[in-house]
């Protein structure tokens, strides 16, 4: 049975109808066709299906679509401002901290999170805040280097 | 000819789509959606060993929402990536040879109604024993104890045997003899997007597929045989891939599959796997066993080698015949070796499949190797990096077995990680728990010969200039993160001195681009960059004639840079690129032109030759250091130092990207991965929590040093730089571990309990079995004879 959802995505309200069983991760990219949101296992173990509910680093694989409404929820899709990016998809462009990039999403949201709460990290910090996003590509250094340059320069709004 | 002033290589570029990937615009497979698009799942067999009595399927048919249900009798044709040893079914026909293997699919309105239908699908297994090691699998040689019918000797996939120079005189020369033993456990890519494959019937009796496949050449062919259609009727398209490492080289039943179901049901057809079906999928890293035994002068100049390598090949042939090769042929690439023995063997067990992963067969050998150095060098009183320094290899020589090694920055690479890292003061130096190891490596920058027998070439890039000025790139190559795709854009922005920017790239599809092999072998680089340089030549020559003609200059004092065709004497005499373009279409009609790229010719005509020649090796080098807690025997890895010579940094940025992915990748291998099977061929950790994988807290600081050595063959001098960095790091942490608390794990992964074991004296190190390898395929250096070999 279908049921109607009001989700809040990237400042703006939708509804969907779709089954009350789907997770978050589903609904987005199967019935809102937010595909820009990634899968790696859907068991909450690899973290590439990140998004952000309320500020927080979410796995959407974890949440089901009916737990969400209510809530502000931003996907990549929704990191650019008025079309421009964000600093951190410059400095990940830039850097070459995205290879395959399918992890790429869910690290940015990841990473969004935590500088706005830790403006001016250590490395270490970065390292810690980032340890729940498997990347295969890179060895993480870029995405660590990338992060790093946000924080040094531009400020995050 | 060859530029040596640069705009575009040699830059750190963004690559061309890695906005794209930042913004989630990127498609990747399973982000295509078409209309009335069906969903796929495979029955997989909970057997490894088992023989298929009957099949019954109408059950699940009936179930509302099914469209179309598939069995081995639907797609019996075999395919497999090496024509020799096609021995894969897209649906297991009469037998299943490992826990997962594919038995049936269906197609329905959605996953979970597929799901459902699976489970009333009833199938007769009569159980057969399952072999699951490399002992088991050479000790079961009756007839009745196959795994596969169609090989000679029962579970051998394939063994070889070659003798290098006088290896005899070789061992009686040397004044001492070394031997070990060692073990590389398997392990798998662990990419992070999961197999995809999308297969459409029509419109007409046309096939397309889109896929995550690396390899979308090799697909085509293996689709137009197992569908009994031309390929000119089929279309692959390789989809933008989330991460490969070998995983997506082979040709696979779900990709078989959708094709199939989508001719039964008329509709578009999805498969996409799930995570614990990728473990199942594998074709990862080869478990080896091997045996090394060396002979060299008290100095410690190596005199002759010989070494034998087991490998666990898993239910199916995939790339083994070449990964056989690869655990023998890399070995005499970085060190001088007058003479050489190597015996491999590749058995079948009930295990998923290996095939290429990251450095594919040769990271194994490898790590065999570096150890065993580390040990004579200390039983020699020598530094090891000053044993390694005592036999080089040099660029331009010829190895015992007939390699022809161009540039070489080994030595360079050796030189510039000891000085980082302060080897000399810290080697044997530092507190105890504390320690530093030393690796060397050398890789090809592709295979010099294609999977399948052919003149044709390896690389094709055809190119299409605008009347506007824009410029469109087409080839085959398939990106994979790795960026590929940019590398095109780099070189053709080069050669007509435009801006990157202005070039559009189309690639890895079969109806539009020309042949590409795949991203595999580190072959794309060097092959796709040559094409598209000869491609760009063609088109200049007409460009500059007709630019020369406008502005009356002659045709070689012009130059194309900056966006312009312009004098070199008289820079103002100049037009625009687009202004050119639009000069040449008028004078010689539509602009267009191909380019292709063969390696070098293969010479060598000894049996087994084919494997190891490419158009140019590059080496690596690496200092590991780590502590270890003799209490848990936890490693923490401090720093790695990594010189890599890619001949030239085509994009710097590009190259330590590669560099760093490829010791992360190596850290993971040499600490904590590992695909291991229960004894009832169940994987016992078929998730990415349990699969350990190092995370951000896990990668140390990386310090990438390129080497640049201007290669002849590369384009603008350029190497690999995606497998090779993978060697010496696996190695050079178990040289570090050494170092630090004085105990020897020869085995991967090196977990703490195996630390632990070592330090109360109860690691036991490594056994290899005894094997009755075929007769040596015998060659001197500089001959042009061999002794034809049996097996």
């Amino acid at each position: 049975m279908k049921q109607i959802l009001r989700l809040r995505v990237n400042g703006d309200t939708q509804e969907v109808a779709t089954e009350v069983n789907k997770t978050l991760l589903e609904v987005l990219r199967e019935d809102m066709g937010l595909t820009g949101t990634k899968h790696g296992c859907e068991v909450g173990e690899c973290g590439t299906c990140t998004v952000l509910i309320d500020g927080e680093p979410v796995l959407s694989c974890l949440v089901l679509g009916v737990e969400a409404q209510n809530s502000e929820i931003v996907t990549v899709e929704g990191l650019k401002e008025r079309n421009k990016p964000h600093p951190l998809q410059v400095a990940f462009a830039d850097l070459g901290a995205a290879q395959c990039g399918y992890c790429t999403p869910g690290v940015l949201l990841t990473a969004k999170a935590f500088l706005e709460n830790n403006p001016h990290p250590s490395r270490a910090e970065i390292r810690e805040a980032l340890a729940g996003n498997l990347c295969r590509c890179t060895g993480y250094t870029k995405i660590l280097e990338a992060v790093e340059m946000v924080a040094k320069g531009e400020a995050i709004r | 000819m060859s530029k040596t002033k640069f705009s575009v290589i040699g830059k750190p570029l963004r690559k061309v789509d890695a906005m794209g990937k930042c913004t989630g615009e990127t498609r990747y497979a399973n982000d295509l959606e078409l209309p009335r698009m069906c969903y796929a799942k495979l029955l997989r067999s909970p057997h490894p060993h088992a023989r298929i009595h009957g099949i019954r399927t109408e059950k699940a048919l009936q179930l509302e929402g099914v469209y179309g249900v598939i069995t081995g009798a639907d797609l019996p044709v075999k395919f497999g990536i090496m024509p020799s040893t096609e021995d894969e079914e897209a649906l297991a026909v009469e037998k299943v040879r490992h826990v997962g293997d594919p038995v049936a699919a269906v197609a329905a309105a959605t996953e979970a109604i597929a799901e459902r239908a699976l489970q009333l699908i009833e199938v007769d297994y009569e159980l057969l024993k399952p072999i699951l090691s490399i002992e088991e699998a050479l000790a079961a040689t009756e007839e009745s104890e196959r795994i596969h019918s169609w090989n000679r000797r029962a579970n051998i996939q394939k063994a070889v045997s070659f003798e290098f120079g006088d290896v005899e005189q070789g061992f009686n020369q040397a004044e001492e003899v070394f031997e070990d033993t060692f073990f590389y456990q398997g392990n798998t890519h662990l990419a992070m997007e999961q197999h995809c494959a999308i297969g459409q019937y029509g419109p007409g009796d046309k096939i397309t597929i889109w896929s995550s496949t690396q390899t979308p050449h090799y697909l085509h062919k293996a689709m137009s045989k197992v569908l009994g259609m031309p390929m000119s009727r089929i279309r692959v398209i390789a989809t933008p891939s989330g991460g490969g490492f070998g995983g997506k080289s082979d040709p696979f039943s779900h990709e078989m599959c959708a094709v199939k179901l989508a001719m039964i049901t008329g509709r578009p057809v999805k498969f996409n796997l799930t995570r614990e079906e990728a473990f199942y999928t594998h074709r990862g890293r080869h478990p080896v066993k091997m045996w090394i035994k060396t002979g060299i002068k008290k100095d410690g100049t190596l005199q002759a080698m010989h070494f034998r390598s087991f490998l666990d090949g898993g239910g199916y042939s995939s790339y083994g015949l070449a990964s056989v090769h690869y655990t023998g042929t890399l070995q005499t690439v970085a060190y001088k070796l007058p003479a050489y023995k190597f015996e491999g063997v590749r058995v079948f067990t009930n295990k998923p499949a290996c095939g290429p992963k990251r450095g594919h067969g040769t990271p194994q050998p490898r790590f065999a190797l570096e150890i065993h150095l580390d040990k004579i060098a200390e039983k020699l009183g020598m530094d090891p990096v000053d044993l390694r320094l005592k036999q080089l290899t040099e660029p331009n020589t010829v190895t015992v077995n007939g390699l022809k090694i161009s540039s070489n920055g080994l030595k360079e690479c050796i030189e510039k990680v000891v000085a980082r890292s302060e080897w000399k003061k810290k080697y044997r130096q530092l507190p105890y728990g504390r320690g530093l190891g030393f690796a060397a490596s050398a890789y090809i920058s592709g295979a010099g010969l294609p999977i399948y027998w052919n003149k044709m070439p390896h690389s094709g890039v055809q190119i299409r200039l605008d009347r506007g000025g824009g410029i469109t790139v087409f080839c085959g190559s398939s990106d994979i993160g790795q960026g590929s795709d940019s590398i095109l854009v780099y070189a053709v922005a080069e050669e007509f001195g435009v801006n990157p920017a202005e070039v559009r790239v189309v690639t890895g599809d079969t109806d539009l681009t020309p042949v590409d092999l795949g991203s595999y072998s580190s072959r794309v680089t060097v092959m796709t960059g040559n094409a598209a340089i000869q491609a760009c030549g063609k088109l200049k020559k007409l460009l500059l004639e007709a630019a020369g003609e406008t502005l009356e200059v002659p045709v070689d004092d012009l130059e194309m840079v900056d966006g312009q065709v312009r004098s070199r004497s008289y820079p103002k005499k100049a037009m625009s690129f687009v202004a050119c373009v639009e000069s040449a279409e008028a004078k010689f009609g539509t602009l267009g032109a191909t380019g292709s790229y063969t390696p070098p010719p293969h010479t060598l005509k000894y049996k087994g030759s084919g494997v190891g020649p490419t158009p140019a090796y590059t080496f690596t080098t690496s200092v590991v250091e780590l502590q270890c807690d003799p209490d848990t025997g936890e490693i923490k890895i401090d720093k790695i130092w990594i010189a890599h010579d890619c001949g030239r940094a085509f994009n710097p940025l590009l190259m330590e990207g590669q560099t760093e992915g490829s010791v992360y990748m190596a850290l993971g291998e040499a600490l904590m991965e590992e695909q291991v099977f229960r004894k009832n061929g169940l994987h016992k950790i078929p998730s990415m929590l349990d699969y350990k994988s190092p995370t951000a807290l896990e990668t140390p600081e990386i310090e990438t040093i390129l080497v640049e050595t201007n290669d002849p063959e590369g384009p603008y001098g350029a190497k690999e730089a995606g497998q090779g960095p993978l060697l010496p790091v696996v190695p050079a942490v178990a040289n570090a571990l050494y170092d630090a608390i004085g105990v020897r794990i020869d085995e991967i992964p090196i977990t703490p309990d195996k630390v632990l074991r070592a330090l109360e004296g109860r690691y036991k190190g490594v056994s290899v079995p005894t094997f009755d390898f075929p007769p040596p395929v015998k060659w001197q250096p500089g001959e042009g004879v061999a002794v034809a070999q049996k097996s």
